[in-house]
């Protein structure tokens, strides 16, 4: 509010832009990106069905092959455990995480909300790097025995 | 030019009050025209100034699907937005929404987002992705993505204007990533270009180094500049870090918009950019649409910030 009032003021008030239409710009119809707006001034806005929501597993996983994300960090950040075990994540944040392998393809979870988890079975032996790829700075490693 | 907060001196609560972080965006975009302008026609001819060539408008970040403590509603504040869009009092050449429309790219939140944003009362909306959108990028390509170009990115031309629509919300390491496409896309899409046609760019992630310990900043984002070096003016409008704040670099004015969400802490400020739950009746301030204006012959374009109301 106070930035909005600030930009405003500064002596000419009364030289305030006057209301009107557009200038005359078109777009062609076909062949430019996004969308089309509301062409008359009469519509309303038509009611939103309700926002859906990710299913939000309620407990969080218990045992050594758990990950839990919590302040934008996996912890523990590095996991060891031996082939054929699964890891399940649990996002502790308000903000939605990822679970992508370093190769994007070993695994890639969906966008986990709030409570949300996400697990991966690891048959093979390795050392696995991934990150959130919402927030790429997050980094993980699971380190698969044989 | 850009001065970084101390975070340590003052709490958010007192940030706002003081508008100290706020007021330094609004000084530089002061500078970077709208008042400047007002001023030199005040002093002369206080009625007769220009009609502006170009006028649009500004959204960001709505996170449709967001339901943390940070905001109550998102879709009622998307909607206050839309509705502060439709006052404005003319009808913006275009609107663009500078990403995150949707929280968790679901179906479901990518056919609202978009129905909500029919009823903006402009001929023409445009969008670019944000993280949150590419976390299912085939969906926001499938709602959004017609007629672009590569991984959803596009250029037109509107009043003598060149606008250029970015994509740095993929393959991400660390930073925004725009990709060797890419800047071949903007490498020729300028190519031929008068030095003097104004420039605007759209990204979601900033194209300068905001803060990059969070990721606000895009990795090759100067290769692009670089192609844009000889344009007299370029004007850079992100979304990202849900907060405003402005840069110059030689020819280039970046300008970061707030959210119609919910807000982020200042850079550094806590140990990530987690949504900041504000005090009752403070979120509108924090939120809030973007006018910009082109006047023909002039170099800079003109920013408006409005506080959601």
């Amino acid at each position: 509010m106070t930035a909005a009032a600030l930009l405003l003021v500064v002596g000419c008030s009364s030289s305030s832009t006057p209301a009107a239409g557009p200038a005359s710009i078109t777009f062609s119809s076909d062949g430019t990106p996004g969308m089309v707006g509301a062409t008359t001034s009469g519509s309303m806005p038509m009611p939103m069905p309700g926002s859906s929501v990710a299913p939000a597993a309620s407990d969080a996983p218990n045992g050594s092959n758990a990950v839990n994300i919590s302040n934008f960090a996996f912890a523990p950040a590095s996991l060891t455990i031996p082939a054929g075990s699964t890891v399940t994540w649990t996002n502790k944040d308000e903000e939605p995480h990822t679970v992508v392998s370093g190769d994007g393809t070993t695994f890639h979870s969906p966008g986990m909300d709030t409570g949300g988890t996400y697990s991966f079975t690891f048959q093979n032996a390795g050392t696995f790097e991934y990150i959130c790829s919402i927030h790429p700075m997050m980094h993980g490693t699971v380190v698969v025995t044989k | 030019m850009t001065e970084k907060q101390d975070p340590n001196g003052m709490s958010r609560r007192q940030l706002l009050r003081h508008s100290a972080w706020f007021g330094t965006a609004v000084a530089l975009t002061v500078a970077g025209g709208e008042v400047l302008s007002s001023v030199a026609g005040c002093a002369s001819q206080p009625q007769s100034q220009p009609q502006p060539t170009l006028r649009f408008a500004q959204i960001s970040d709505s996170h449709i699907g967001f339901t943390g403590t940070a905001n109550a509603s998102v879709t009622d504040t998307f909607t206050e937005a839309i509705n502060q869009v439709n006052g404005l009092g003319y009808t913006p050449d275009f609107v663009i929404h500078t990403g995150d429309l949707t929280h968790l790219a679901t179906a479901d939140q990518f056919d609202q987002v978009k129905q909500m944003m029919t009823s903006l009362k402009t001929p023409h909306i445009f969008t670019v992705p944000g993280e949150h959108d590419t976390i299912d990028f085939p969906k926001y390509q499938q709602a959004f993505g017609a007629d672009t170009r590569g991984d959803g990115w596009y250029s037109f031309d509107t009043a003598g204007v060149h606008v250029i629509a970015l994509v740095n919300t993929l393959n991400l390491k660390k930073l925004g990533h725009l990709g060797p496409d890419q800047l071949d896309f903007v490498q020729k899409d300028v190519a031929t270009l008068s030095s003097d046609t104004p420039i605007v760019v759209f990204s979601h992630i900033p194209l300068f180094a905001m803060y990059p310990d969070w990721g606000w900043g895009t990795d090759d984002a100067a290769q692009a500049l670089g192609y844009l070096k000889r344009f007299s003016s370029v004007t850079c409008l992100n979304g990202h870090v849900h907060q405003l704040f402005s840069k110059t670099e030689g020819n280039v004015t970046f300008h970061s918009g707030t959210t119609t969400a919910y807000p982020l802490p200042h850079p550094g400020d806590g140990p990530a950019p987690k949504p900041v739950t504000l005090p009752a009746g403070k979120l509108h301030d924090a939120l809030g649409i973007r006018e910009v204006s082109y006047i023909k012959g002039q170099q800079a374009l003109a920013l408006k910030e409005q506080a959601l109301q």
